[in-house]
């Protein structure tokens, strides 16, 4: 590559706005307007759930045609043979193996965020596998050892999967956090004699604490959602996605749009406690 | 020491719940023999693979297209979204949120939605069939289009998180500078940002690309006889024949195709991007 001297180089002409200075064209508006028009088709599904979930209906299968609004399903929401079971079982496996992979996961993101050590690399690559590897891929292989070692199919094998798959996601969310401390602060705190196991208390748990309430959520919302995985390591048990996917077959109840409206509204307002709690610890 | 305190609980349950099983799924793709007659055996049974790839040929290539054209039309679809909040939008969190918002809704109930949103007699297509802008045999559902649009609208956050991550993380004075340099507003899109966000684009390709070939939800709800991916013989012969051996040869190439293909992608980019698309659902 040779340098130009200034006598080779020809300006282009400009015939654009001025640098720095925001379009004032119509295209300005295309991105966005596109942006917005994504986010109605990426909800559609929701809204028709919860349109579907208000229909006055005739029989107890969701119909194209909306009769009017009704709040029967959402009365009699588990009034239908099997879904109370299913949903209960749902709400034990995800809050136990949430809290469970959130410990298991948050030591590992501390011990990987924080700390440099021999076999670091191969460490890292697992979780990243554990990350990319396909739902189904996990599922079946999680079955073909259970089957091997005729371990008896239900809670017990969908708890331990549920934990294995979150464990991954809960240590790199930890970690990112860990990597981002300033490492001065638990310095700082040993100087003023804090014992490390003090100063981790005091200064660095507090500091992670929004990271590992994040992993804690998306470990929760992972194992609540989980059909595939779940799906392969089963058995006869049901949860909430099993369920509904064995019940449409005959048509969409209502009462799973009500369910579905109502997690939708919990998903809503843990994300927003997510936000706020994190704003606020910065 | 300490580093290892912290990583063994983690490693435990990692080791048992996600290396281990993926062991014995190859161990079990191996066996021969049958449930009837006496339970299967280990005997180097490489020909549950031949017989596997030779029998399922079509699914096989059936699941490849459409995983591609899935991971195509979600990089299409997702790129303009994310580079707009990325570049331009105020509140990045918040349009981000949006889009992750629906996904709150198990996959499960999403998925029933779209087969009937997209049903014959569906909200859509029912109205223009009695507008006589369809005919009456005309349908969504049972064809690979729709099959292909629910992997990727089910897909679309897993392209749209690694590529903000990547978009996000350019440096935006880069752009200013090429404009300085006197070039048009496409000429620094695809000479500056594009090339900055090509690691991005690769890991959505990742995180797309095998989960959606061995997908199989989509292709029960909403597809037909037509339409059997991969997914659904791996899921049908190990839940419903129980013909273990073949299942496992099947999924254990899936699983070779994702280690052939993350081991690349980790060796060229490294880990984070992916891990820090996963850690950003939280």
């Amino acid at each position: 590559m040779s340098i130009a001297t200034p006598a080779q180089v020809t300006l282009p002409k400009r015939s654009e706005a001025p640098v720095n200075e925001p379009r004032k064209r119509w295209t300005r508006f295309i991105l966005p307007t596109y942006t917005v028009l994504m986010i109605l088709y990426l909800a559609s599904p929701i809204f028709v759930m919860i349109l579907y979930g208000l229909n006055d209906i005739p029989g107890d299968r969701q119909t194209p045609k909306f009769w009017g609004f009704t709040l029967d399903w959402w009365k009699n929401v588990f009034n239908i043979q099997g879904l109370p079971e299913a949903f209960k079982n749902s709400l034990i496996i995800a809050p136990v193996s949430a809290a469970i992979a959130t410990v298991v996961g948050a030591l590992f993101g501390l011990a990987l965020g924080r700390y440099r050590f021999r076999g670091i690399g191969i460490i890292g690559f697992v979780i990243f596998l554990a990350i990319a590897v396909p739902e189904i891929v996990l599922g079946s292989s999680l079955l073909s050892m259970f089957v091997t070692v005729n371990a008896p199919l239900g809670m017990g094998t969908i708890l331990v999967s549920h934990i294995g798959f979150s464990i991954a996601f809960v240590a790199v969310t930890v970690r990112a956090r860990v990597q981002g401390l300033d490492r001065n602060l638990e310095d700082a705190a040993q100087d003023l004699f804090a014992t490390p196991i003090a100063a981790f208390f005091k200064v660095t748990l507090p500091l992670i604490a929004p990271a590992i309430l994040a992993g804690f959520l998306l470990a929760f919302v992972l194992s609540l959602d989980d059909f595939v995985i779940t799906n392969f390591v089963a058995g006869q048990t049901n949860t909430f996605p099993l369920w509904v996917f064995g019940a449409q077959r005959i048509g969409i109840p209502p009462q799973v749009n009500v369910m579905g409206t109502l997690l939708f509204a919990a998903g809503i307002v843990a994300a927003i406690a997510n936000v706020v709690a994190s704003r606020r610890r910065k | 020491m300490v580093p290892y305190y912290l990583l063994s609980p983690g490693g435990l349950f990692l080791l048992l719940f996600f290396l281990i099983p993926l062991a014995l799924m190859v161990y079990l793709s191996l066996k021969s023999g049958g449930l009837l007659s006496g339970g299967f055996s280990f005997s180097w049974e490489f020909s549950n693979y031949s017989s596997a790839l030779g029998q399922y040929r079509p699914q096989f290539l059936r699941s490849l297209t459409y995983s591609v054209i899935v991971t195509i039309a979600a990089l299409l679809l997702a790129y303009p979204m994310t580079y707009w909040i990325a570049f331009y939008a105020k509140r990045k969190s918040t349009w981000l949120l949006l889009i992750l918002l629906p996904f709150f809704v198990s996959f499960v109930i999403r998925t029933i939605q779209w087969k009937f949103i997209l049903g014959d007699n569906g909200p859509i297509i029912g109205p223009l069939k009695n507008l006589g802008l369809l005919s009456d045999d005309f349908r969504v559902l049972a064809t690979p289009f729709a099959v292909v649009a629910g992997i990727t609208y089910n897909y679309l956050p897993f392209t749209a998180l690694p590529l903000y991550v990547a978009l996000e993380r350019i440096d935006k004075s880069l752009i200013e500078a090429a404009k300085d340099l006197y070039s048009s507003r496409w000429e620094s899109f695809y000479k500056v940002v594009w090339p900055l966000s090509l690691p991005g684009v690769f890991a959505a390709f990742l995180l797309t690309f095998v989960p959606a070939t061995g997908d199989y939800v989509n292709s029960s709800l909403l597809g037909g006889p037509g339409t059997t991916m991969i997914g659904n013989i791996i899921q049908e012969k190990f839940l419903v024949e129980l013909d273990y051996p073949e299942a496992a040869a099947l999924s254990v190439i899936l699983m070779i195709v994702m280690l052939v293909l993350a081991s690349v992608y980790a060796r060229i980019l490294g880990t984070e991007d992916v891990e820090r698309a996963a850690g950003a659902q939280a």
